[in-house]
């Protein structure tokens, strides 16, 4: 089983972000579910939102605390919230935000073995008017670079998704997520000398 | 055809399925937007039913009665303080004897406020002559409320079909959606046995003297026995149709288990993942809470040697309440070691972890049983 967590802030879609993309996954033949960990949100407050992937039926029905990746909405809240929280080995860190992954590199605690990828989501949902310019929503363009960068869904499956899940600009929003999936930048960060087991 | 959807929304599709010819509804989290997707399927002629907007769920439910009274199938949602102001007609819709279906959405009641689950609120209505059910997913929400219909016309008592806030109402998971000609095949159009007729006058709930109050008091508890076969073959009959069963209680694993946990709701689910990794622990989950299967339950634990009781709710002064009702069941048969938890109060995080706990701290001989049940947090705080 896949799980992942989406940190944003209100109004920028990341409970629709989880939503299209377990829905993404359930177009692939997969079981899948997503939620959001709600509390009485409101524009610009951090928001959380969980999906699970598997090839079997999901039972579970807790919350999220050891994802396999990680996917950050809104970069300034890595400074408020521990945003590697129980991130797995292995597991991947997606970012939106205009730097390179290894400007991240810092966030990785020296025992982790992890892919961070960054898209400039803010950029392309701004030029694509996806929201507004003070306030773009950016949950489908950082599903392309999702896509790109895990292999966990296929774009095209995204693509199918952004139709089945959004009620307006469907054509926009699969563009940015189509352009995001080609600017994505993939490193990743092996640490030497660990005594891993 | 199987689509990815969201608790609410399977609740707002099982209700279309059943073609109801009434709908009242008032809004509150997290139930809100399942009669928004039921007031648009009526705006869009999706569905042709009389959708009746009040100001409180106590209107709401005067609304569902009548209707109901004049021989309309009736479909409401409710959660929470919604339900709790609905008490009063919750009396008057099983006293009387009519067949109305409602979802209520787990929503802990305040004070303090609260938006998140547990059973409490639903619980609390535990004696007003409601059949309920308690759902796992929203594959089991969405069936439940179709059979619920069935099972509620033939006995003539109304049907609370149980979700939970935001573990189901606002989770998407994959849901088996019904063709709508099988779902007709399965529920035909409701035929009342009375109703309110100007061509045939009758008085409905009027004053009744002891002697007839009583006598439909005594009615409805024996029709609540009769329940429990009615569900039988209704659940048989879903089945030869979609291919999927529901009994009144479940036991995944084998019946003479050292540990027997019993659970309810989305916590039967997570618990299923749990008790793979313990091969003397064996599952019951409780989904028919009105009327308590006592026969069945007692049958179904007798050959456990230790049972623990996760409930997520609490009566205050007593105890779990499902763990009440499982102390009950098991009147009559030798003694056995009875573990109570009291999890996922306010929407607290039930996960593998803690069940994993209570399973453990059962497991353990010096632990003492007898005594209260041990909250989430006291079993946290445990090394």
């Amino acid at each position: 089983m896949i799980e992942i967590r989406f940190h944003g802030r209100g109004g920028q879609g990341t409970v629709t972000a989880a939503n299209v993309l377990s829905q993404a996954a359930f177009l692939e033949g997969k079981h899948s579910q997503s939620f959001p960990d709600f509390g009485t949100e409101r524009r610009g407050a951090p928001v959380t939102a969980f999906c699970r992937i598997d090839e079997k039926k999901i039972n579970i029905h807790s919350k999220i605390y050891q994802p396999d990746c990680v996917i950050v909405l809104e970069i300034s809240l890595i400074k408020t919230i521990d945003v590697m929280n129980g991130l797995k080995k292995g597991g991947w860190l997606i970012l939106n935000t205009k730097k390179k992954p290894e400007d991240y590199e810092h966030l990785l605690d020296s025992n982790r073995d992890i892919r961070i990828a960054t898209i400039d989501a803010t950029g392309i949902a701004i030029v694509k008017k996806l929201g507004s310019e003070k306030a773009p929503i950016v949950n489908t363009t950082i599903l392309g670079a999702l896509a790109r960068a895990t292999t966990l869904v296929r774009l095209e499956s995204v693509l199918k998704a952004i139709e089945k899940e959004l009620e307006q600009k469907i054509s926009d929003n699969q563009a940015a997520s189509k352009e995001a999936y080609e600017k994505v930048q993939i490193q990743l960060f092996e640490k030497e000398g660990e005594n891993d087991v | 055809m199987r689509e990815l959807i969201t608790g609410n929304m399977a609740v707002a599709l099982a209700a279309k399925f059943c073609r109801p010819e009434v709908i009242s509804a008032y809004p509150i989290t997290p139930q809100t937007t399942i009669i928004e997707y039921l007031a648009k399927m009526v705006a869009k002629g999706e569905l042709k039913a009389e959708y009746i907007k009040v100001e409180s769920e106590h209107s709401a439910m005067a609304a569902c009665i009548g209707a109901a009274a004049a021989g309309c199938r009736v479909f409401t949602a409710t959660s929470s303080q919604g339900l709790l102001l609905m008490h009063e007609m919750l009396f008057q819709a099983s006293g009387l004897r009519l067949p109305i279906v409602m979802v209520n959405v787990n929503r802990a009641v305040g004070a303090p406020w609260t938006i998140h689950t547990d059973q409490t609120d639903s619980m609390a209505q535990r004696d007003t002559g409601w059949i309920q059910f308690y759902c796992e997913d929203g594959q089991e929400v969405l069936d439940m409320i179709i059979q619920g219909f069935k099972i509620a016309e033939k006995i003539s008592l109304p049907v609370m079909v149980i979700s939970e806030g935001f573990i189901l109402s606002h989770t998407t998971s994959p849901v088996e959606i019904p063709e709508q000609e099988k779902a007709d095949e399965f529920l035909p159009p409701y035929q009342p046995k009375w109703k309110l007729d100007t061509d045939n006058p009758m008085a409905f709930g009027g004053h009744a003297s002891s002697n007839i109050y009583s006598e439909l008091r005594r009615n409805i508890q024996k029709s609540m026995e009769e329940v429990g076969e009615i569900q039988m073959e209704t659940a048989s009959e879903f089945f030869r149709l979609f291919g999927r069963k529901y009994l009144p209680v479940e036991v995944e694993g084998s019946l003479d288990s050292e540990i027997l946990l019993v659970t309810s709701g989305t916590i039967s689910g997570t618990a299923r993942e749990v008790i793979k990794n313990y091969p003397d622990v064996s599952l019951m989950k409780i989904r028919m809470f009105r009327p308590f299967p006592y026969n069945l339950v007692r049958k179904l634990s007798c050959h456990a040697k230790k049972i623990a009781v996760i409930d997520r709710n609490i009566s205050f002064g007593s105890r779990g309440i499902f763990a009440e009702s499982v102390r009950s069941s098991l009147y009559g048969i030798p003694p056995r070691p009875v573990f109570e938890f009291i999890f996922g109060i306010g929407g607290e995080d039930v996960t593998p972890e803690i069940i994993s706990k209570a399973i453990d701290f059962t497991a353990d001989d010096s632990n003492p049983y007898w005594l209260k049940p041990i909250w989430q947090k006291e079993l946290e705080g445990m090394k």
